[in-house]
């Protein structure tokens, strides 16, 4: 009896084994594991829902752990994907080819920088130069830019970040942020602390503006699908996925990391509130690939989608 | 006069057990003494184990934490202010960071601890053993609440209410909810107490005032030295101050008042500290209703959050302190015509002591290990608070600065910012080993008095 038992249960074992073997051979059956930046990781995990959607037997796992740890997973050999909000760095790329991983980038979208602030905060724009003088702490009052006489709460998002990164080179120039700048620990939460405080001020990707918090124009400009996709808006970044070596043709990563370039990707990173890299194909010709020094598209400007599907 | 053995029951044979030698045969000895001593041997290895876990965890983080010291040194870490890690070139001063974490505890400890003993008095003595039954899991359910639940309310419910306008209101009316009834009572035992000694009031009163007052010049000259002794001087002094003005109310006597004057006494004391009381209340609650919160996620916020984590800490750990002072203690104390304000005051808190010390350190060990709550509400702006008592600045502490920083720094992008990391660890390891160690001895306490130290 319990022999029997101990028999079937081990043939079952066997079975099983045996089963998801074969299975992993199959092209249909895979896993594609990415890590990285919160910024990027709505688009990876959008772009994941419908990925699975059409073939589902490949299974995509998305973690969001930050530029850096994306980075130190895909040299690590954790994951197929590495979601970066900020492009690789020297010591990076030094570590990686060293553990023989050459890292190809794929720049899948545009992300602007957006400043919020406060809904009831009756500033009409600030220039680049003043958003510097805040968080280094030279301007500590709105009064001083013209508000409401309130302290400046300023809010960060934590130095391990891809965001705070691209901050820091846009904005602070190599200028050291002032103590008393808060750190928080995500885009949402930056949103969330400035929704709730009036004085306070805030940099969040423009695919998490919303209700709640208002973007300022930054050097008069304001901060659109279009601004950013033209080059105009001064705080603007590429949003890239880093593989191991360039995917093979045909493959599942291949396909996925290709997602971007067809109508359907566009369309999710329009959706989720991102700036596509390429033009929609216009009816009249097809569209053309990169875009990046190309003078804005006549199309009016979109504002930020305020409905992500995911937060 | 059968020869079929008696049973107890039908069937009963099947319930006896087979006749066993009561010699056991030299090889089945060995074979037990064997097995007795293989279990001995496994359930060592598996104690051991969990020491040598310690050990290990020790071992790695000094392994790592070292080479920052041997790169930077000790004295930018321990005493620089600036903190940039990520700046080019990098600088570490954690002293701010430390200072954070000092005031957060403090913050902690000021809720937790009265409210915290007061609690496990109550449970323990006051309230019936029916309603104990249902407060104390109660109670317990507050450590089972995992940390991001507290630090999701202290970020979403609790900053937007201190910034509002409600803050100031919430925090003058905390102040009033505590401060008044506490000085009222003060006020009137102080007055009974002048009733028939007044000197010895005065006496008490003189030592409070001296002893705050040479607090504050003492801190003041060690302001330009620094804050962090400013901050120890202040918690060391006042616990001594407190004891100070006990022992002389104690021991202080005076001419005794004589009957006939004791109601005009009584009432003029009354008057006196009464008043004096009320401005002192009067005053602080005005100040804090006035003041503008500038930002929610600061000390005060993530301290009130770490004494409610740190409650069930202290109320369980003292309940069980006094409830080991025993029966015999309290029958004596009413006995002899104590009252049970009096047996809980004069008694049964002296004896369990030592328990409710080590419930507080383990309490505040809590809060100076909590790192989620810190992480998402205490702002984490690596300064030092001006002025240092400023719990409405936010602060950083050694917790939240780990767990943020630890993503980047890793050996791909310089390593001193990886091996800071594990210096603030081993800080933070030590503290909470020596506290460890403190509470154990502080335990034991009142075993080697009895052995005679």
């Amino acid at each position: 009896m319990r022999w029997n038992r101990t028999v079937t249960c081990g043939l079952l074992l066997i079975l099983v084994v045996v089963g998801s073997a074969t299975g992993q051979e199959k092209a249909d059956k895979a896993r594609i594991e990415i890590d990285g930046s919160t910024t990027v990781g709505p688009i990876a995990k959008a772009f994941a829902q419908e990925y699975m959607s059409r073939h589902p037997g490949v299974n995509i796992t998305v973690s969001e752990s930050g530029s850096g740890n994306g980075a130190k997973s895909l040299i690590n050999g954790t994951c197929a994907i590495a979601a970066m909000s900020r492009f690789m760095k020297d010591a990076e790329f030094k570590a990686a080819v060293e553990k023989g991983v050459f890292p190809v980038a794929h720049p899948v979208a545009l992300d602007g920088l957006a400043i919020v602030v406060h809904p009831s905060n009756p500033i009409a724009g600030i220039t680049i130069d003043q958003v510097r003088d805040i968080y280094a702490g030279r301007i500590t009052n709105w009064r001083e830019l013209g508000g409401p006489d309130a302290r400046i709460v300023k809010v960060s998002r934590d130095t391990n970040s891809g965001t705070y990164e691209s901050f820091d080179h846009f904005v602070m120039n190599g200028q050291k942020i002032a103590a008393d700048a808060e750190y928080v620990g995500s885009n949402g939460a930056i949103k969330q602390r400035v929704q709730s405080t009036p004085a306070a001020i805030g940099f969040i990707g423009l695919g998490f503006l919303g209700r709640g918090v208002k973007a300022l124009p930054v050097n008069g400009v304001q901060p659109t699908n279009a601004t950013v996709q033209s080059g105009l808006y001064p705080i603007a970044r590429p949003l890239y996925f880093f593989t191991n070596g360039y995917p093979t043709m045909g493959t599942h990563l291949y396909h996925f990391c290709t997602l971007h370039l067809t109508p359907k990707g566009q369309e999710i990173i329009e959706a989720i509130g991102f700036v596509p890299l390429t033009h929609y194909p216009s009816p009249g010709g097809g569209g053309d690939r990169d875009t990046e020094d190309e003078p804005a598209p006549a199309r009016p400007a979109t504002p930020p989608a305020t409905d992500r599907p995911k937060e | 006069m059968s020869d079929a053995p008696p049973t107890l029951a039908p069937g009963g044979e099947r319930w006896l057990a087979p006749p066993r030698p009561l010699l056991l045969s030299d090889r089945t000895r060995r074979v037990q003494r064997l097995l007795g001593a293989l279990g001995q041997g496994a359930l060592l290895v598996v104690t051991s184990s969990s020491a040598l876990a310690v050990l290990f965890i020790f071992y790695f983080i000094a392994r790592d934490a070292v080479p920052f010291f041997q790169l930077r040194g000790f004295r930018e870490f321990f005493t620089g202010a600036a903190w940039y890690p990520a700046a080019n070139p990098p600088q570490f001063g954690a002293y701010p960071i430390f200072i954070g974490s000092l005031l957060v505890t403090l913050g902690a400890a000021a809720p937790a601890v009265p409210l915290g003993v007061a609690a496990a008095v109550c449970l323990s003595d006051i309230l019936p053993f029916a309603v104990r039954q249902y407060v104390k899991p109660v109670i317990e359910v507050l450590a089972a609440i995992p940390s991001v639940a507290y630090g999701f309310f202290a970020l979403v419910v609790l900053a937007p209410l201190l910034q509002s306008e409600q803050g100031r209101v919430l925090l003058a009316a905390g102040w009033w909810c505590v401060a008044g009834p506490a000085a009222a009572l003060l006020v009137v035992l102080l007055g009974d107490l002048a009733a028939e000694r007044p000197m010895r009031v005065l006496a008490m009163l003189g030592t409070l005032l001296g002893g705050l007052a040479a607090l504050a010049v003492l801190a003041t000259w060690l302001a330009g030295v620094g804050t962090l002794l400013v901050i120890l001087t202040w918690c060391g002094g006042l616990p001594l101050v407190g004891w100070a003005t006990v022992r002389v109310g104690a021991h202080a006597s005076g001419p005794a008042v004589p009957e006939r004057w004791r109601g005009l006494v009584r009432l003029a004391g009354l008057v006196l500290l009464g008043g004096a009381a009320a401005v002192l209340v009067w005053g602080v609650g005005g100040r804090l209703a006035s003041l503008s919160i500038d930002t929610g996620t600061n000390a005060l916020n993530v301290a009130l959050i770490l004494g409610v984590m740190a409650l069930p800490t202290v109320i369980s750990v003292s309940e069980d302190a006094l409830q080991a002072v025993g029966r015999e203690l309290r029958e004596g104390a009413y006995a002899l015509g104590a009252t049970r304000s009096e047996m809980l005051i004069g008694v049964v808190i002296p004896a369990a002591g030592s328990g409710i010390g080590a419930a507080v350190i383990l309490g505040l060990m809590r809060a100076v290990g909590e790192t989620m709550v810190v992480w998402m509400a205490s702002g984490n702006a690596p300064q030092v608070p001006q002025p240092w008592y400023n719990l409405l600045a936010p602060v950083r502490t050694l917790t939240a600065t780990i767990a943020g920083e630890m993503g980047e720094a890793d050996h791909v992008t310089g390593s001193e910012r990886y091996h800071v990391l594990f210096a603030m660890a081993l800080v933070l390891l030590t503290i909470s080993f020596a506290c460890n160690l403190l509470s154990e001895w502080i335990v034991r306490a009142p075993a080697r008095r009895r052995r005679g130290r």
